[in-house]
């Protein structure tokens, strides 16, 4: 088993088998970050751009610090301060990154599939940052191994996935990895945002948090974007977080040892309380740390294949 | 004198819809179709004959009439012209188009009607027969002046693209429209509940994270303007249909005599939103791409002739413009040059009788926007269409006359090929022997 794809834009179109690939060629990257010296030469050489049309910080900042310490020149661009903002279109953005010689694009976008538009029409590695509302593969891949670690396993395992299901690339991605992975998901919101046919996931719905959330291993809250406030999506912050909100009353109706999960930024006091985001169970922050190991691991896949 | 000129047509397995389906012989003098009758070059004194068309192994029918197509001049000359347009047209078999009147400026004035029909006959192919705007602008506001826009030669009254969403409005432009026995064509489409949406909703959308459009942004839309056809007694026209729920209205509403007509383009009974996967921009239109079930209804609608016509919605657009990212492309795509075969297959799947299916490109359009085309009866311009129905060919889109080449069937074999176009007599496309012979 090896990996060798060119690029990689989600979770949906992957086998478990390379699922659990990348994840094993992860695992020796999580001691790198540990070190004095946080640096190995595998990138060395190599320069990767963030192509990042939509602000971000934490993942940027993760991609960016696990570019270097795989000791690869890293560039960040974002729409303000590229051409973007002059009508360039997003294909001759890449052209001209492919041009200067690149080898790896790190694309963040607010349009569903542009980074598989662009990874068909360049012959750079493309990693999807996220896409719109479809894929954040990074995201749920740095959730399996956090899953992993603690748990010792996936398969078998209850998950909840709890939130705005509809608009969220991260659900997606979570979706497609924890059912390759053997875990029984679930996921809880208000119907309006629920898509439609989501039981073609595999997964269970449910519009009530309490009733999702029983028995379950883990939970994944999604962060509310609180801009769609005003929209017809949700009534208000006061009762989304009412009904939906994680309390420390409802992870009782969890399993004993369960894991809470959280993408970030978390609002706190909104779709997670302020003592469950700092409470035992909470693995917020291994989520970051495993982040920068499995971006690590996946740029030290994707550079292999192409020397070889 | 040319107007003397006479032309035989010989040879051929006629279909004049309604008229005539057989071998038969097709004599035309001048612009006129003078008869169409089996062995007609046994009675005719050749030397009096200025041409021969040897139609044999072809199928020779009235010229196609689309009742949909947007040849973006004024204003967009880059996606297509209308002498780019109506040179597509004729490739494909297409004598007749009715042009959308969403261009730059909008036709929503005599000025505009008159230039469309300048540039159509300098460009010498097809017959093009201006739609008019329903509301000035196309700001779905004030009614447009509709009487002149009659008056100037247009056929019919739409905002293709931008429902007319006041009830309204529609209403009045109803009653105003039907003093001038004006279809109107209305996009139907509850532009609320369709909002930022790209692709149909459904199983695809939601695997891939794109906003959807439910079939109900169409059915609430076809539903109100039944109902204000109903109220008003206004000749409606529904183009595209997609859903099935808009073939189940259309159905109860001709039960019910409605005076409702209704069209299909050949991308809805072809295609289904799986072709969206990998996110091709080419597959995205307006209304979207349906669900296998969808389909299957609009192949039904046109089995029992509750849709009657076959309509292409012929969209150009620049390369540029469908490279961008899925959401941020434009919505439509070509089809004069793609309809002929695609229809066919309609006829292969048993479907479509193979006069049916020329009645839906031909007479039934002709009679649902009131243009004396469609027919090969004697009298009749000499609009002429001769196709090969066996052979087939590779859709490769540089070889389009259209001056766009966003299709979905790119690379698709096809069945049936235009070989010979006549407008008015005149021969305005011949397939090119490479074209014949792949």
């Amino acid at each position: 088993m090896s990996f060798q794809r060119k690029d990689l834009l989600g979770l949906g179109s992957l086998t478990s088998e390379e699922i659990a690939f990348i994840l094993k060629a992860a695992e020796p990257f999580k001691e790198i970050s540990g070190r004095e010296i946080k640096k190995v030469p595998a990138l060395r050489g190599k320069t990767v751009v963030n192509l990042f049309f939509e602000p971000s910080t934490r993942t940027r900042t993760s991609f960016e610090l696990a570019a270097k310490r795989l000791s690869a020149d890293v560039v960040n661009m974002s729409p303000s301060s590229s051409s973007v903002a002059k009508g360039e279109t997003l294909l001759d953005t890449a052209r001209n990154i492919e041009s200067m010689k690149a080898d790896m694009i790190v694309i963040r976008h607010s349009s569903a599939g542009a980074a598989e538009i662009l990874a068909r029409q360049i012959r750079l590695s493309v990693i999807n940052a996220g896409d719109g509302w479809h894929e954040h593969p990074t995201q749920a891949l740095l959730d399996l191994m956090t899953i992993q670690e603690k748990k010792g396993h996936v398969r078998d395992l209850r998950v909840a996935i709890v939130g705005d299901i509809a608009h969220s690339r991260v659900a997606r991605s979570n979706m497609h990895a924890l059912t390759k992975m053997g875990a029984k998901v679930r996921v809880a919101g208000p119907p309006t945002m629920m898509p439609p046919y989501l039981h073609r996931f595999g997964v269970e719905v449910y519009y009530h948090l309490d009733e999702a959330l029983a028995d379950v291993d883990v939970i994944i809250v999604l962060r509310l974007q609180l801009e769609r406030q005003g929209g017809s999506l949700f009534p208000s912050i006061r009762e989304y977080a009412r009904l939906y909100g994680l309390t420390a009353a409802r992870v009782k109706r969890a399993a004993r040892d369960v894991l809470i999960m959280h993408p970030g930024p978390v609002n706190r006091g909104i779709e997670i309380a302020h003592d469950v985001a700092d409470s035992e169970d909470a693995v917020i922050l291994d989520q970051v740390s495993n982040g920068v190991a499995v971006r690590m691991g996946l740029m030290y896949l994707l550079a292999q294949r192409r020397e070889s | 004198m040319e107007n003397d000129r006479k032309t035989l047509i010989t040879g051929g397995h006629v279909v004049d819809p309604g008229r005539w389906n057989g071998m038969a012989d097709v004599l035309i003098e001048g612009r006129t179709i003078v008869a169409v009758k089996p062995n007609l070059r046994t009675t005719i004194h050749a030397p009096t004959l200025s041409r021969t068309i040897n139609a044999t192994g072809l199928i020779v029918c009235p010229g196609f009439v689309d009742v949909h197509v947007h040849f973006r001049e004024p204003g967009f000359e880059y996606k297509e012209s209308i002498a780019t347009g109506s040179a597509a047209a004729v490739a494909g078999g297409f004598t007749s188009v009715c042009c959308m009147p969403n261009t730059q400026p909008v036709n929503d004035s005599r000025s505009v009607t008159e230039f469309i029909l300048a540039q159509a006959a300098a460009a010498r192919k097809a017959r093009v027969f201006p739609i008019g705007a329903i509301t000035r602008g196309s700001h779905g506001q004030e009614l447009a002046e509709i009487g002149e826009l009659y008056d100037a030669g247009c056929v019919a009254v739409s905002d293709d693209g931008l429902p007319v969403m006041n009830s309204q409005v529609m209403r009045r432009a109803m009653e105003y429209a039907s003093a001038f026995h004006l279809p109107i064509v209305d996009h139907c489409e509850d532009c609320h509940l369709s909002h930022g949406g790209s692709m149909n909703e459904g199983v695809v959308s939601t695997q891939l994270g794109i906003p959807g459009i439910p079939n109900a942004a169409e059915e609430i839309m076809v539903a109100r303007n039944i109902a204000l056809a109903e109220l008003t007694g206004a000749r409606l026209h529904v183009p595209h249909v997609s859903t099935s729920g808009s073939v189940r209205m259309i159905r109860e509403a001709k039960f019910r005599e409605v005076p409702v007509t209704a069209e299909a383009c050949p991308h809805h009974f072809s295609l289904t939103e799986e072709a969206v996967r990998s996110f091709h921009t080419h597959a995205k239109m307006n209304p979207p791409l349906r669900t296998d079930e969808d389909v299957q209804a609009v192949k039904g609608g046109l089995h029992d002739h509750t849709i009657d016509i076959v309509a292409t919605d012929h969209a150009p657009h620049a390369p540029q413009e469908k490279q961008l990212e899925f959401d941020a492309a434009p919505f439509g795509i070509i089809g004069l040059e793609t309809a002929l075969p695609l229809t066919l297959n309609l006829v292969e799947e048993g479907i479509l009788t193979l006069e049916q299916a020329i009645a839906k490109l031909t007479s039934a359009p002709a009679h649902a926007f009131r243009l004396p085309h469609g027919t090969l009866a004697p009298g009749a311009d000499a609009d002429v269409t001769l196709f090969d129905p066996a052979a087939t060919w590779v859709v490769d889109p540089a070889q389009f006359h259209s001056l766009s080449r966003n299709t979905p069937f790119n690379g698709w074999t096809m069945k049936g090929l235009v070989v010979t176009t006549l407008v008015g007599g005149q021969e305005v496309y011949h397939a090119t022997p490479a074209r014949r012979d792949p």
